[in-house]
């Protein structure tokens, strides 16, 4: 009798778990937008906290950005417009910006937002005591005041135009629910309340993130009633969920996009595969300090030797696309002048030769006052960045170079070898934001220990330029100016640009609404206009 | 017993300064802080702010005074805050001014990653006691070898490889095991007989393989023990005196050949508060394993040790009770402490 109890039980329980068979609707036909449904996606890691300023990592800017509105945002074409605000002007002298917030917004609380809450952030940012890396852009403003309920005005020493960018990228916090706190370990930070399409709904330490739709947000109404972000730190686990219908969207792998999908049929009749070129290049660069890599012949040489279709091909699987410039192809501010160099491993001999170098003692490897030309490459844990190396390795080879490979761990790499400027060339990538501004990255005075220039770049014109270029606020001119700093960039060759790979969503066909092929933004930039129609969502328990 | 207890508790606290300092001077062997792993390639995080953090943090005095504060904090048990910007506590849960309870990182992952292994372990045991006894009741018999095979066979497969197969096939093709995560997405809205089913289904893979895999060591050593007592002279008698093989086996046998396994679990402490950050990463399950690699990788100094010592003290501690449990239970020992 006890045995039959509990094996009625267990049937029970068991067939409560199974998802009841239903017969699959129509994925590929056309549906009316509707409101509700639940959004399920893998991320890798877990944000430590929600306020974005704080928390470094992508993690959080990622769910924190359906929580928190700026004052601007990129449209689908990358240009600046407004989000909290309605307008901006800039005055005459260009040292003034004045932004005019829309009339009765609210936060998710129900209390209004106003341009006392933005110069409340900005304080917060600038603080001493606020655990921020981010605090320099904002430090600059000398006067920041809300001399209306709508307006916010903040005025800078000189003229600076990263400003409107870093207007765009600072989530606007409540005061009434911070004032007088300690930020660095305010609760809120994970409870966070907002005013942009989605609220916090659950968070489950080490395994997911719930955000509901925020009845009083400020942009309108999304149409996706939940969004939930499950933690799934292994790439192989994310894609087994995929496959089996319990994540609706993760970014692939060139190996998952190129290989697998093709292969499964019952893949690609379910999953929609979306192609996006992200902010994001990898590059080989050399330590200009150190011989031989302070003669731009040297350089040039080693550009021409690398064959940067290869790379693409061989570790991207075709999925990226060779650079010339260090923003992003098809933005305003990359130069549609610039083409990559060509592979021309002739020509790379030709300039070692003028530089010096030649196979004197006949052993393969060419040489200079008795010296080979051998160095070593170093790179962090990135099987990519790693991949490329030893496609550079063999290449160098066959013009006579030796090449040797040293991957680290990414702290140790950093704290090690590029602070202390110990390294011959590197295999790394910038993922830049928006704001064309490279200063830190290329300005002669960014040398010092931990900061970002540290290949030692020092060209009197391209200073001039970057700063010209931050004093400029008017985007024509400031083009103009960006294409001439990425011509003596070209010129002088003191990286060379290997690829920018293509950011690989995968999204299950449930979800409609996509713009495909994606705007230079990205697919993300209309997710609140996503629907998933009804007869296509999971079975849902829900709260109603 | 009582003044050997003593003696060895008190020993233990030295013992812990010790590790403990080791392991502070290993960790800040490696390069790189808390500020090079959280914004530290970011061209929008400025090198002063950057110093600035490592003043809040303290680490930019010499490593002696960074010691120092460590242990003093330590003499009052205060584990403190890690270094992430969630700035949660790394042991135990700390309530704010307006009653908001933040849970300790340990606190949350140690429950996760106990229950796994002792379940695991538990699961072990009770399959390989029993190959154990058998593989040794007929030895060298085809039911010896088949185990012998077997065991080796769950003892060769990479427990990560198994794992994505089980997977796939567990859960992507027959559908009938979740594939990641500790509780299904809507486990909120879930009645508490349905939570307890949901967790247990979610645990079962990663319980399961570990047990697959640990086997071997187990039945083997259940085996050997069982030999060198099937040996002994008063199983003869037992057998001689015309008492059944079962009884000679279950009552007589078994309980000598057990002995040392004692000491064998007493071992396995560490590892069952260790955790597998290869299984958890995998398994997408929040415990100890993962919660220190990542620490290590982030330089996350606070809750690295808090992790150590915690270990460390465990450790000591399942020794003390395994060598007390062997005493117990073996008065051959009991007699030779008490000297």
């Amino acid at each position: 009798m006890l045995r039959k109890v509990f094996l009625a039980a267990t049937l029970a329980l068991v067939a409560c778990g199974k998802p009841a068979a239903v017969q699959t609707p129509d994925l590929d036909s056309p549906y009316p937008a509707q409101q509700g449904g639940t959004l399920v996606d893998a991320m890798s890691g877990e944000p430590s906290g929600l306020i974005a300023m704080l928390a470094g990592e992508s993690a959080a800017s990622a769910i924190a950005s359906n929580i928190f509105n700026s004052l601007l945002k990129y449209d689908k074409n990358l240009e600046l417009e407004g989000e909290l605000a309605t307008s901006w002007e800039v005055s005459k002298d260009q040292k003034t910006i004045s932004f005019h917030l829309k009339p009765d917004m609210k936060w998710a609380d129900g209390k209004p937002l106003t341009s006392a809450d933005v110069l409340f952030t900005w304080k917060l940012v600038t603080d001493e005591k606020t655990r921020t890396p981010y605090g320099a852009d904002y430090k600059l403003v000398q006067k920041a005041e809300a001399p209306d309920p709508l307006t916010f005005r903040v005025t800078y020493a000189q003229p600076y135009a990263p400003a409107l960018d870093s207007w765009a990228g600072l989530h606007i916090l409540p005061r009434h629910l911070l004032e007088g706190q300690d930020i660095n370990t305010t609760a809120f930070a994970r409870h966070p309340v907002g005013s942009h399409y989605y609220q916090l709904d659950e968070w489950k330490n080490g395994e997911r993130i719930a955000l509901k739709r925020n009845p009083n947000a400020t942009q309108g109404q999304a149409r996706i009633d939940r969004l939930v972000s499950r933690f799934i730190p292994d790439a192989a686990a994310q894609f087994l969920e995929l496959m089996a219908d319990n994540i609706d969207s993760m970014n692939l792998s060139p190996i998952q996009y190129a290989r697998i999908f093709p292969a499964r049929p019952e893949l690609t009749q379910k999953i929609a595969q979306y192609k996006e070129l992200g902010n994001a290049y990898t590059y080989l660069g050399f330590n200009l300090k150190h011989k031989p890599w302070n003669d731009k012949r040297v350089r040039l040489a080693i550009n021409y030797a690398i064959d940067k279709q290869e790379l693409i091909d061989g570790v991207l699987l075709g999925l990226g696309e060779p650079i010339a410039s260090p923003y992003k192809p098809g933005t305003r501010w990359s130069n549609p002048d610039l083409k990559p160099y060509a592979y021309d491993p002739a020509k790379a001999k030709q300039l070692l030769k003028e530089a010096g170098f030649e196979d004197h003692d006949g052993d393969g490897i060419l040489d200079r006052d008795g010296k080979p030309l051998s160095f070593e490459i170093l790179t962090n844990q990135n099987p990519q960045r790693v991949m490329s190396a030893v496609l550079i390795q063999r290449r160098l080879k066959d013009i006579g170079i030796d090449v040797k490979i040293r991957q680290l761990e990414w702290a140790s790499f950093i704290g090690r070898y590029i602070k202390t400027g110990d390294f011959d060339v590197v295999v790394l990538g910038w993922s830049l934001g928006l704001e064309p501004d490279q200063f830190n990255i290329w300005h002669s005075s960014q040398q010092d220990p931990g900061k970002f220039n540290f290949i030692g770049y020092n060209n009197p014109t391209v200073d001039k330029l970057l700063e010209q270029g931050r004093l400029e606020l008017n985007p024509d001119k400031r083009m103009k100016i960006y294409h001439q700093f990425a011509q003596q960039l070209y010129d002088d060759s003191p990286i060379v640009y290997l690829y920018a790979g293509y950011g690989l969503p995968a999204i299950h066909k449930r979800v409609k609404g996509i713009d495909n092929p994606a705007p230079p933004a990205g697919i993300g930039h209309n997710s609140y206009e996503w629907y998933i129609p009804e007869p296509l969502r999971r079975t849902e328990i829900s709260d109603k | 017993m009582m003044r050997y207890l003593a003696k060895r508790l008190f020993w233990m606290v030295p013992l812990l300064v010790g590790i403990s300092l080791i392991s502070f001077l290993i960790m800040h062997l490696a390069p790189g802080d808390i500020t090079t792993t959280e914004a530290g390639f970011n061209p929008k995080a400025s090198e002063e702010s950057r110093q600035k953090l490592r003043k809040l943090y303290h680490l930019d005095e010499p490593l002696i005074v960074q010691y120092g504060l460590w242990l003093k904090r330590m003499a009052i048990l205060d584990f403190g805050e890690s270094f992430a910007s969630h700035q949660r506590p790394v042991l135990w849960e700390k309530k704010d001014e307006k009653g908001e309870v933040t849970k300790g990182l340990i606190q949350e992952a140690l429950p996760v990653t106990l229950l796994i292994n002792v379940v695991s372990l538990i699961l072990t045991l009770i399959i390989s006691i029993p190959l154990g006894i058998l593989a040794a009741k007929y030895r060298n018999l085809w039911q010896d070898r088949s185990i012998t095979v077997l065991i080796f066979v769950g003892f060769s497969i990479p427990g990560f490889w198994l794992s994505l197969l089980l997977m796939y096939w567990l859960g992507v093709v027959y559908n009938v095991f979740p594939i990641s995560g500790m509780h299904s997405i809507n486990y909120q809205y879930l009645t508490a007989p349905h939570k307890i089913y949901d967790t247990t289904h979610h645990l079962f893979l990663p319980i399961i393989i570990p047990s697959l895999t640990g086997l071997a060591g187990f039945t083997l050593f259940v085996k050997n023990g069982m030999l060198d007592v099937l040996h002994q002279d008063y199983i003869t008698t037992a057998r001689a005196k015309g008492l059944p093989e079962n009884i000679v086996l279950g009552r007589h046998a078994l309980r000598n050949a057990l002995l040392p396994l004692i000491t064998i679990i007493g071992l396995s402490i560490p590892g069952l508060i260790g955790g597998s950050v290869i299984s958890e990463t995998i398994f997408s399950i929040p415990g100890m394993g993962k919660l220190f690699y990542d620490a290590v990788l982030m330089r996350d100094f606070p809750v690295i040790m808090g992790i150590l010592t915690i270990g460390a003290a465990l450790t000591l501690i399942g020794n003390l009770l395994a060598d007390i449990a062997y005493a117990w239970a073996d008065p051959r020992v009991r007699r030779g402490v008490g000297q």
